[in-house]
Order: structure tokens, then sequence, then C-alpha cells
């Protein structure tokens, strides 16, 4: 495997086995952190979130710091030269001939696209708008199969903001590469996943899917309930709202229906999708998928920076 | 009515009635010192009605382009008052900068100096999708809306 010098801006950036390689790079790294201590050491990663971010950049520039290296960048659009009208392609170009990678965040579909081909670094995608996060979506793989034992033959339920949900729209694109996936796409009708994301499992790898409105109705014949939020401000009728809003809170009613063996993923941050009286049930497993989020970074930097 | 072969140029033939206006707004030939005709509506042993382009002297033009705009036209490139090479288009693979894409998400709509870059993705439905965002638009959308 050779990524050094890469970027990952989408899923598909990287093959299959790519992808199954930096998995495991990852759980290595997770089992000897100390042994990477010193290993970017030298090297400087760019953080340019003009949207704000916890997760996501508090757990790049973990990432960076364990590994030895350092990290510089801005969180905001106001505290960037963005606020002054500079392009996305100038900042990046600009910001090249410091750091060795960058990770961008921005709330504009395609964003990150344009920054890599800007740059002459590797430029990694933090999420651009409501289209991709390939970095969650390296979590969500590297929790699905720590959890589950394999990434193939799985029923996944998509459950919530399917349209504007970015970690839904990457997972679902990496996922249907793997063979055997089954989606069942669980939303009201005004936020169904875009038919680009459709067309993706359809030419996936034998995958399928179909939809449904109510989580209870599906919930018994899951692998994997993957969670994300539904915003009322996103219905575009009250009482779409009032009839649904329940279908898409997971509570220990609704795990009560669940497989022993199925698994609750959320990408987080949570607020009220997943009563708190499910974390302490051993099949949510968010809380995990979060620690591994910082290891599947630490990979991806390595990799992209051609350090094994 | 009479219209004059051309010496050298292009015949865009067999563009469906009413698209002419659009392929010809798109050639931005209208600035042309050439000798440009428009001929609208005319007789078809195959279509009924369609409209016809000849330009004097004009012989690169952007086929992609053309064909995004009607796949069914033919385009002859005329050299010494013959038909040197016949191109029947096709629905392109990929087009740059001849349809923008509408999304108000798309980094598009805020970068400047970026192409507008669409690939087609189900030459059936004649969708294409945006480089950037992956919005999928049809065909006929796109250009009605340019």
């Amino acid at each position: 495997m050779t990524l050094t010098g890469r970027n990952f801006i989408e899923p598909p950036d990287f093959t299959v086995e790519e992808i199954h390689e930096l998995i495991g790079f990852a759980e290595r790294i997770m089992a000897a952190p100390g042994g990477y201590a010193e290993r970017a050491k030298g090297r400087l990663l760019a953080t340019l979130f003009y949207e704000p971010s916890t997760r996501t950049r508090f757990s790049f520039e973990a990432a960076m710091l364990k590994l030895g290296g350092q990290v510089i960048g801005f969180s905001g659009e106001q505290s960037s030269s963005a606020a002054k009208g500079e392009s996305i392609s100038d900042t990046i170009r600009t910001v090249a001939c410091y750091a060795d990678i960058a990770v961008i965040r921005h709330p504009k579909e395609g964003s990150a696209k344009v920054a890599a081909a800007a740059a002459d670094i590797p430029v990694i995608n933090g999420g651009d708008g409501g289209h991709q996060h390939p970095t969650q979506t390296l979590t969500d793989l590297m929790t699905i199969k720590s959890e589950k034992g394999r990434l193939s033959n799985l029923k996944v339920g998509l459950c919530g903001d399917l349209k504007f949900g970015r970690t839904v729209h990457s997972l679902a694109r990496a996922l249907c590469r793997e063979s055997g996936i089954e989606f069942i796409l669980i939303s009201p009708e005004e936020l169904r996943v875009p038919d680009y994301v459709k067309l993706d499992i359809g030419r996936g790898n034998g995958s399928t899917f179909r939809e449904a409105e109510r989580m209870q109705d599906v919930i018994g014949e899951l692998d994997v309930l993957y969670m994300t939020r539904v915003q009322r401000e996103r219905f575009f009728n009250e009482e779409d709202y009032i009839r649904l809003k329940d279908s898409y809170i997971l509570d220990a009613g609704k795990m009560e229906l669940a497989p022993q063996d199925m698994i609750v993923m959320h990408p987080l941050p949570r607020v009220n999708e997943i009563a708190t009286e499910v974390d302490a049930d051993p099949r949510a497993v968010y809380f995990k998928q979060a620690r591994n989020g910082m290891y599947a970074r630490m990979a991806l930097i390595l990799s992209l920076l051609g350090i094994e | 009515m009479e219209v004059n072969s051309i010496n050298k140029g292009i015949v865009i033939d067999h563009i469906r009635a009413g698209c002419g206006m659009k392929v010809l707004d798109h050639l931005g030939v209208d600035q042309a010192k050439d000798t440009v005709a428009l001929i609208m509506n005319a007789t078809s042993a195959k279509h009924g009605r369609k409209d016809i382009i000849k330009i004097e002297n004009l012989t690169d033009v952007d086929i992609a382009a053309l064909g995004l705009f009607d796949h069914s036209a033919t385009v002859n490139v005329i050299e010494d008052g013959k038909i040197k090479q016949k191109i029947h288009l096709s629905l392109p693979e990929t087009v740059r900068d001849v349809i923008k894409c509408k999304n108000p998400r798309c980094v598009t709509s805020v970068e400047p100096s970026i192409q507008h870059i669409f690939h087609l993705v189900d030459a059936g439905r004649e969708e294409y999708r945006c480089e950037y965002c992956d919005e999928i638009v049809k065909r006929e959308d796109a250009i009605v809306n340019n």
C-alpha cells in the first residue's frame, strides 16, 4: 500500500484493500501507541476549520501531537483570511508553504476537492458541508470491524437525517464496496438520502437498499444501527414532525426490539436522538467509536506522509 | 427559403426544431465576423422539422458541448465546398463550463475561477453528476436552466 502524498477527500480515493490496510494500521497503533510517539516529529499538520468542530478537530490535533508532530490552524471563518474574501485555493496554497499535510472543514460541498487540486501537500477532507466526511467513515468502519468482526454481509440501518448527513453519505459510499451489504434507510420522506448515494449503492458490490419511515418497524432485523439526529427545522410541516419525531429517538423500549448482537453507532454529538439510558447497554458503541477516531486519523496522517 | 452553401466552415444539421437558438447561443458566434446562418423549422424527412446552423470559416467547435445540447444533431466539417468530416454527436462523458451547478451548497457557488464539471452517470436517463457536490441533474433541466 502506498498512500504517500495522496489526498483523502472521499472513500473511493482509496481502494477497498487500502482502506482495510489502513484500518489494520490504526488497530496496530491502538494496541501499542507508545511505539509511534515520535514518528511524525518535525512534521506540521495544518487544520483549516471554516466551521465549528469539536470532535474532528480535537481528534486530528490529538492524533498529530501523539505522533510527535505539531499543529497550526484556525477555527471559524472569521479568524481566517476567508473573512477578507480569500478563495479556498489561495488559502491552501499559502498553508502548503508551511505545513506538510492539511485537513480542511468547510461548509460548501466539494470544498475539500478544490483545496486538494490547489495544494501540493496531502489534503484530508474533515467534512465538506452535507456532502462527505471520510475520516469519520474510517472510524466507523474500524468500529464495525472490531465489534462485528467483519465488514461484509451486514444489514445496516442508517437512521435520521439522511439528506444532509455527511457521515451517512460517506459511510454508504464506503460500505457499498464491501460485499453483501443491505442498507435500510430510515428517515422521513423529506430527509431521504440524495440520489447520488442511491446510485452509489446500486453500483456497489452487490449492495441493496430499501427505505423505511419508522425505526421500530425494522430495528429487529439489523446488525448495525447508525443513528443521526433529525432536526425539527428540517421538516416541511409540523404535523409530520409530531407524527414521526419519536420514530427517530432510540430508547430502552426500542432497544428491546433489537437483536442482542446489534450495535448502535452515532458520529456524535448526540442531542436527544439516543436516550442516555441506552448508554449503559453493551450494544451502544458510540463512545468506542469516538476513541477509534483518533487512531484512525493517526494511521491516515502517517500513511499520507509516507511514514510507516 | 434559400441559404447558400459554404466553401469552408461547419454545418450543424438535424438539430431538434427549436433548439438551434440555444446551440448558437452557446457557440458564442453572435460576435463572429464570419457569416452565420440559423435556419429554423426546416423540413426534415427524418424528424419532420429541424434546425440547421451554418458557420463560415469556423471548423473548431466544442463537440462535447454540442452533444449535450442535442446529441441527435450531426456536425459536417466543410472544406473546399465538400464535406470533409461528418461527426455524429453523442452524450458527452464529461462537460466543462457548459452547464452550471445549481446546488447552492456546492463550492462552485463561492469559489472563483473553478470549472463547472459534470460527468454522465446514466445515458438512458440523460443524467449528469457534479464533479464537486455530486448533485445529479437531468440534461434537459440543466440546459434549460443554464
